[in-house]
């Protein structure tokens, strides 16, 4: 047996980071009062890796560990994603966690591990890196949830999400090893050519692709795999849970495409149905039960499902009766619903962390009441987010919805394009309801505003990038397209 | 065609006026904001009128189009272009956003940026609608002046405006919604345009144009609104502050209208054929129940509300008669209409200012304080209830006669509201302004400023020009009207 030594440059980013997080946890460890220096030496983290994956994107779809990994212009664009928003969390979460006496080094040692686990699972191709890289991301994540050690809430809120979360990695494992069974191998790329070939066992194909589907719905967290999402948003330290509803849905986008489309495409009619069935559901759900929250963590947490559920209706669109020429139509209008979606997101907890102070948490309806007394500015661009997360014209979450909602419809599910745009109506009234409490409420609270002057830059930017990419849309849509293309 | 975009002018300039006003900021700007707002408004007026001046009335074809690629990926232009139907209405909004600032100068004394930047960006927002010749261009403007009004009845209502502007913005965007799944199907039948002179070429199977003109029938029939859709109307109206009002019944229930001549008809033309007896049904009712309703209320607002509904009946009877003399009337009235309502409201506002009560009961013998309004004021409700020489007589009495040609009983019903319109509104303007002076809030009123005699005067003329000399309206509609009527008579199957 001999050893060949690895191609490392489709995973060169990937290493950067590693190397990176070493050297930070090193310097946390040793020099005293770092907080300061392991910050900034994490947002430079994330603007290296940026320019790593830039450097070493080619265009092609590169493999290496022994067809373990994979680099393909979809990851690419996926990664520089995540950095992005990984790198604006940190900013919307810095004031906070400093007030809350909770910024520590390992809380950026985990935001980097979190990161890393993202770029895993983005750019797998064996169904055991992605169980890996999903690990690490979820590991990193329930520890960030118990980060506030003496808050009860946040503890049952880690322990919920540790206790499911690991219960859904089992289903997922379960899932693999079937497939496994049935496949025999591991490799991505290698289950799709056995299934392509009639060469695996239908029934405990099936077995797996179900348990498959069910992992991954925990994930996403879509209905009914949800129960997770209102409790670990609610409990979990609002920066927290502004990382958890951003980023990772990214990367859980990216697991769905490597295992359902990239492996299991075979098997489209079976997986599609299912997704049809979850998609169906957590819009349903979601936003019934939105319009009873006034939490607003929770609420955003339950529209959080709907709008995952949004997602799925694209993946559910792209083989009709064997023909696949909509597949790309289709997944490319997820992608960029699911980009789309964390900007939002992203924009929505960042005001709430704009809102709460030392010892105060902005988390009720109550809490954003004559916002446009308080702050025009930030006022209008909740509002801006919440128009927009309602699907309404001119920004981005209308085009979201309307390029999901095409795929449907071409593919020929007209009924379920009625009763999602239907169920989005029900959504709307609670999201004007926030914008009813902003500007039609006299305030309660009329404490200023204070926040740090890079978060409000970045807050007013995310907020205008809502409004302008909901006008020019077209660059956003066609990069989705193009880095899909190479992937299908 | 000449070289300035003055449809695009017509969109941008308000809405680029209404961000600047929005940029003046807080209210110690406040006459920084109100300056800001009356020069856009102008300038958005006076960009508007070359569109008439050089408009060739020969032809039913687009002019003045402009056409580019927005959103390539989905083949979606920004593309404009007015016929002689839409450019009236391009030319209306306009004017009416100018009126709409000078009503509320200083009647607005809270966040007058964001009112004033209100109006403007939906000026702009409602000029787009009436230009776009792309079936996503249209519904994105079409659901984007849904947020200025939205917060505009929110923030400046009455008492139980959250009620009313939750109600509003709900009742609309669900009847939208449907409109933009036909859109998509309209896109993929057509082999992929949302070029709407595409689709009206389109031929479709009458399965197909049934879903597609109930989809239309959906949002249209809301935003007009028709029976049995009408009930957001009444509580937006009495909610908005004067200036929503005016706009929402001078501009905001044209575009329901609107949007049948340029979707439902052309488009499905046998449907629409298909379901005339029905909509004829509601528009009947529309005119002669809610023009009963009309008589019963005791809110001013409300009345003038309702009885934009029973004329907004006379509208849609006028289109699906399917008569060249239905359609014009039709469109006359639509103009009329937003003459006359807005006046009306106006009116309205102008006592509401002073006595903070929209009931007749707390009115009487308003005649004897304030004589230039009482006079004003009476033209406006003449020309409410049909009185012949001024605009409200023109439309109604074409429709009238339209839908006599196609049947008599039609018409005879049709031909009620002339009686019921006139004991409305002149029972309600006898109880508020004529005998002696009940109460003594009203001996103190004072008679109207120069402010508001120069936008009720403005008013009272264009009624009265209308009324006397409406060709110069309709010789600009006649080439489009005979052109959509001719599609409607063609049959897609």
């Amino acid at each position: 047996m001999n050893f060949v030594i690895p191609d490392f440059y489709p995973a060169a980013a990937e290493l950067f980071v590693a190397a990176m997080s070493f050297a930070i946890l090193l310097i946390g460890t040793f020099v005293r009062d770092s907080r300061n220096i392991v910050y900034y030496l994490t947002q430079f983290t994330l603007v290296g890796a940026a320019a790593v994956t830039i450097m070493t994107m080619d265009g092609q779809v590169n493999f290496t560990f022994s067809n373990m990994y994979v680099d393909d212009l979809m990851g690419d664009f996926l990664k520089l994603m995540v950095y992005f928003s990984v790198a604006i969390v940190l900013v919307y979460s810095r004031g906070y966690m400093q007030d809350r006496k909770i910024e520590s080094t390992e809380y950026y040692m985990l935001a980097i591990y979190a990161t890393l686990g993202m770029m895993v699972m983005i750019s797998a191709n064996h169904f055991l890196t992605i169980y890996l890289g999903l690990e690490l991301l979820s590991l990193s994540l329930y520890a960030m949830v118990a980060l506030q050690r003496d808050s009860a809430r946040a503890t049952e809120a880690a322990m919920k999400y540790f206790v499911l979360g690991a219960l859904a990695s089992g289903l997922l494992l379960y899932g693999i090893s079937m497939i496994y069974g049935a496949t025999g191998t591991l490799e991505i790329s290698g289950v799709a050519q056995a299934i392509y070939h009639q060469a695996a066992n239908r029934t405990i194909l099936m077995f797996g692709l179900v348990f498959v589907v069910a992992g991954l719905a925990f994930k996403l967290g879509v209905v009914p795999f949800h129960m997770w999402i209102p409790d670990v948003y609610h409990g979990a330290p609002a920066a927290v849970t502004l990382f958890i509803a951003s980023a990772p849905k990214l990367a859980a986008f990216a697991m769905s495409m490597r295992l359902l489309v990239n492996g299991l495409f075979e098997l489209a009619d079976q997986w599609q149905s299912m997704l049809m069935f979850l998609a169906v559901l957590s819009i349903v759900l979601g936003n019934l039960a939105a319009i009873a929250q006034s939490n607003i963590k929770r609420m955003l947490g339950y529209s959080g499902i709907s709008h995952m559920g949004f997602m799925l209706l694209g993946l559910m669109s792209g083989v009709v009766g064997g023909d696949r020429h909509f597949a790309l139509n289709a997944y490319s209008s997820s992608m960029f619903y699911i980009v789309s979606y964390v900007l939002m997101s992203l924009a929505s907890f960042g005001v709430i962390l704009l809102l709460s102070r030392a010892g105060f948490e902005a988390e009720t309806l109550e809490d954003f009441k004559g916002l446009n007394k308080r702050s025009s500015w930030f006022a209008g661009v909740m509002a801006m987010v919440m128009f927009s997360m309602a699907g309404i014209p001119f920004f981005i979450g209308f085009f979201a919805k309307f390029s999901v909602l095409q795929a449907v419809v071409a593919a020929g599910y007209i009924w379920i394009a009625i009763l999602a745009v239907v169920m989005s109506l029900i959504g709307a009234f609670y999201y004007l309801r926030v914008v009813k409490v902003m500007f039609f409420d006299e305030p309660v609270d009329s404490t200023p505003l204070v926040a740090s002057a890079d978060m409000r830059v970045l807050l007013s930017m995310n907020g205008v990038a809502i409004a302008v990419l909901g006008l020019m849309p077209q660059t956003l849509m066609s990069l989705c397209a193009y880095s899909l293309l190479g992937s299908l | 065609m000449t070289g300035i975009p003055f449809l695009s002018l017509a969109i941008w300039v308000p809405i680029v006026g209404g961000l600047l006003a929005l940029a003046t900021g807080s209210d110690r700007n406040a006459s920084a904001a109100r300056f800001v707002a009356l020069f856009f408004a102008l300038a958005g007026l006076a960009v508007s009128i070359p569109l008439y001046t050089g408009f060739d009335v020969t032809t039913s074809a687009m002019q003045f189009v402009e056409s580019y690629a927005w959103i390539p990926r989905f083949n979606i232009y920004y593309a404009l272009g007015v016929d002689g139907i839409s450019v009236l209405f391009v030319l209306l909004n306009s004017f009416i956003t100018l009126i709409v600032v000078i009503a509320g100068w200083e009647v607005i004394q809270v966040k007058v940026a964001q009112y004033m930047a209100g109006f403007l960006i939906m000026s702009g927002l409602i000029n787009g609608i009436f230009s776009a010749l792309d079936g996503v261009l249209f519904y994105v403007f079409f659901e984007a002046s849904l947020i200025p009004l939205f917060i505009i009845i929110g923030v400046w209502g009455g008492p139980n405006r959250v009620y009313a502007a939750i109600k509003f913005f709900l009742y609309t965007l669900a009847g939208s919604l449907l409109m933009l799944i036909a859109l998509l199907y309209l896109f993929m039948e057509s082999g992929g345009s949302f070029n709407i002179l595409d689709w009206h070429q389109l031929k479709l199977g009458m399965d197909a144009q049934t879903l597609i003109f109930w989809a239309f029938l959906a949002s249209f029939a809301v935003k007009i609104p028709m029976f049995p859709v009408h009930t957001w109307l009444p509580d937006a109206h009495v909610e908005a502050p004067t200036g929503g009002s005016i706009v929402l019944a001078a501009i905001g229930l044209k575009l329901g209208a609107y949007g049948f001549l340029r979707f439902s008809l052309p488009i499905t033309p046998d449907a629409s054929q298909a379901f005339a007896p029905m909509i004829i049904t509601l528009s009947l009712i529309a005119v002669i129940y809610i023009g009963f309703v009309a008589l019963v209320q005791t809110d001013m607002k409300k009345l003038v509300a309702y009885s934009s509904i029973s004329h907004m009946g006379f509208v849609t009877l006028g289109f699906f008669i399917f008569n060249p003399l239905g359609m014009e009337g039709a469109l006359v009235q639509m103009i009329s209409h937003g003459f006359v309502s807005g006046a009306m409201f106006a009116c309205i506002g102008v006592l509401y200012d002073r006595m903070h009560s929209r009931q007749i009961a707390d009115y009487g013998g308003v005649v004897n304080v304030m004589p230039k309004f009482a006079a004003l004021f009476m033209l406006f409700s003449m020309a409410n209830s049909g009185l012949p020489a001024t605009s409200g007589f023109v439309g109604e009495f074409m429709v009238a006669l339209g839908a006599v040609q196609f049947n008599f009983w039609v018409g005879f019903a049709a031909a009620t509201t002339l009686i019921v319109g006139a004991a409305y509104t002149l029972w309600m303007y006898k109880r508020v302004v004529f005998g002696a002076i009940t109460n003594h809030h009203v001996s103190e009123l004072t008679d109207i400023n120069n402010r508001e005699f120069v936008f009720l005067a403005i008013l009272a003329i264009c009624v009265l020009v209308m009324g006397i000399y409406p060709f110069p309206v309709t010789e600009v509609m006649h080439a489009s009207v005979n052109d959509l009527l001719k599609h409607v008579a063609a049959s897609k199957l």
